[in-house]
């Protein structure tokens, strides 16, 4: 108990704000990775760079209208256009091939975004400036409430894609199309349309947390790459397909870094969720949260 | 379902027998017409082509190395970049302790330090199959990206390792400095050995459950084959010829850097198999070289946004040519 006991109690707590915080965000990013997966069986590589030029899109019109809630907005709306169309030209013609061909077509799609990113706007980090930036005193730390507010507008995001696939008309025809393609499409169940707005979904919701983290990082061409990572790993680790889990283990592994990270370096606490996913992957490869019912 | 499947209705009889050796016949004075082309190369090439040729050689044999994977066994490997950052660093760590630089302790080095990775990766990534198989292989070497990259004292951190280049030597017998000629030679001793071997087995008994295994992995495990055992071996035996290209770059280019383990270097070894053509073994290296006199031919206008039309081909071809440059030729380079 002594190895505790050298940990401040405060660190602590703020580690564990600090973990719900990029959890939150990492959920975010993951339940559109999850969502197309599990509806369309699309692994989208490109998913990490929908997240970085959503960032971008932000920067942009933050700096043309001088509104953080436009930007967000704006970001998710157009991230979610460009994800449809490159649903449409890359994704349609390989549906009913094998899934790994989507992962390597995505792969291509994430190679071409990320390197028309730095083309276009350059090596130099972009920055974000928060809507607000009011304070509260956490023991000896000026904890900044945007923080808490990125939680909170993840939460709420992801709130009402749940409400949305669970009572919306749509949400039901999504959710007919996860069970059954073919019976949907006989049910009369627009399904092609189905997956473009899926594909959609999914991007703007990266678009939108790009924005959100946009504050606390700087916006750069490479940004996507570190979470597309996380996102993978939180992915196998939640059970792939299943969003409640994804949230869990985002949550979960995010915690883990950030109590990792008061004994190592951040960029060494990565290890930690590689071990989270090594253990998954020995004891239970449907998932640690996978409900034993599927 | 498999990326790429086998023609079920090979000729048979003594036609086929005929036709058999006819293609055997053209096979071998073509593979002989190409080695000879390579071996004179350096002779005629100017200095930056030469480096140029050697280069796409070493990248063929990474990429024709994770074929066995991608093309035989169904299964993609998005993790390539660990084993020839391994051999990489394997051959830097013998050729920085050990005085004076030995190319055969350099192999050994970095042959054993892919193994033994390839190993680790092989024992948790093959419980996965598909899709979970290629992000658990990715995952996997970023592990290996982070420790590299963090473990300053030991690797160099983001500068890398330097070292000396090793002579080409038999001990008693011979020992001449590497020029690039001599370099270029070896490379392409290496790499058509290298070819052969990894020939042989795909057409071994093992070769052949490994592809049953991509055709119907359920069926083969139902006939009595150990599945994961196989699996495991193929990565292995990936991870050990993926390894050997590490190891053949750390000597041409004399340095070891962590961006050579970082995942971007699989994609691109995914790329090199999907252009050429996955299960053909040579494909993987005819693709290596378009990829990369294309990227030469880009950069020259396009500075460092050369991706932007190679990404572009390359979907297309996912798209359109999903059987790559050579996929036509598949099962006669397999006969």
């Amino acid at each position: 108990m002594e190895f505790l006991q050298t940990i401040p109690f405060d660190q602590l707590l703020i580690q564990t704000i600090n973990g719900i915080v990029t959890g939150m965000i990492l959920a975010l990013v993951a339940s559109g990775l999850t969502l197309i997966f599990g509806i369309m069986d699309v692994v989208n590589f490109a998913h990490g760079e929908l997240f970085m030029l959503g960032a971008y899109v932000g920067v942009i019109v933050l700096a043309a209208t001088g509104d953080f809630w436009i930007a967000l907005a704006a970001a998710s709306v157009i991230i979610a256009l460009l994800g449809a169309a490159i649903y449409l030209t890359t994704l349609r013609p390989l549906l009913g091939r094998d899934p790994l061909t989507t992962i390597l077509a995505t792969f291509g799609v994430s190679l071409v975004l990320q390197n028309y990113a730095l083309w276009q706007f350059g090596p130099v980090a972009r920055k974000i400036q928060e809507p607000f930036t009011g304070h509260f005193s956490l023991f000896y730390l000026d904890y900044p409430w945007y923080r808490l507010v990125i939680a909170l507008l993840s939460t709420a995001i992801i709130g009402i894609l749940w409400l949305f696939l669970k009572f919306g008309t749509f949400g039901i025809w999504i959710r007919a199309t996860t069970q059954d393609r073919i019976m949907a499409q006989a049910m009369g169940i627009p399904v092609p349309w189905v997956l473009t707005v899926v594909f959609a979904i999914g991007a703007g919701m990266a678009g939108a947390s790009g924005v959100l983290f946009g504050p606390l990082s700087g916006v750069n061409h490479a940004m996507g790459l570190d979470w597309i990572l996380k996102a993978f790993i939180v992915v196998v680790v939640g059970g792939m397909g299943n969003l409640a889990g994804s949230i869990a283990a985002a949550i979960f592994i995010s915690l883990l870094e950030a109590y990792a990270a008061l004994w190592v370096s951040p960029a060494q606490a990565v290890i930690v969720s590689f071990v989270v996913l090594i253990l998954t992957l020995l004891f239970r490869p449907t998932g640690l949260f996978a409900s034993t019912a599927r | 379902m498999s990326l790429a499947s086998e023609d079920p209705f090979p000729v048979s009889g003594e036609r086929g027998r005929q036709t058999r050796r006819q293609q055997a016949l053209i096979y071998w004075t073509g593979f002989s017409v190409i080695l000879a082309l390579l071996v004179i190369a350096p002779l005629v090439l100017p200095e930056f082509w030469r480096r140029f040729l050697t280069e796409i050689l070493i990248w063929g044999l990474l990429a024709m190395s994770s074929d066995i994977l991608i093309g035989y066994t169904g299964m993609v490997s998005f993790g390539h970049s660990a084993f020839f950052g391994l051999g990489m660093y394997g051959a830097a760590a013998a050729l920085t302790s050990v005085e004076p630089p030995n190319l055969w302790l350099a192999m050994l080095y970095g042959l054993v330090g892919a193994a033994a990775v390839a190993g680790f990766v092989a024992f948790f990534s093959t419980r996965v199959r598909d899709i979970y198989f290629a992000i658990t292989t990715l995952i996997f070497s970023q592990i290996f990206y982070v420790v590299i990259f963090t473990w300053t004292e030991v690797t160099g951190g983001e500068n890398g390792l330097t070292f000396r280049r090793p002579p080409l030597a038999i001990p008693d017998l011979f020992s001449v400095p590497f020029t690039s000629t001599t370099l270029h030679w070896f490379v392409v001793a290496v790499v058509t050995l290298s070819y052969l071997v990894l020939r042989r087995i795909t057409q071994s008994p093992f070769g052949m459950v490994l592809q049953s295994i991509r055709e119907n992995e359920s069926r083969t495990r139902a006939i009595g084959y150990s599945i994961e055992r196989y699996k495991i071996v193929a990565v292995m035996l990936s991870g050990l010829f993926a390894g050997l290209a590490g190891v053949l770059y750390a000597v041409q280019n004399q340095f070891a850097a962590p961006d050579f383990v970082f995942f971007l270097v699989s994609g691109e070894t995914v790329i090199y198999n999907v252009i050429g053509g996955i299960g053909t073994l040579v494909g993987p290296i005819v693709g290596a070289a378009f990829f990369l006199l294309l990227r030469e031919g880009l950069s020259r206008f396009l500075t460092e946004y050369y991706l932007i039309p190679l990404g572009l081909i390359f979907i297309a071809m996912v798209i359109f040519m999903p059987q790559g440059l050579l996929g036509f030729m598949r099962r006669w380079l397999n006969e």
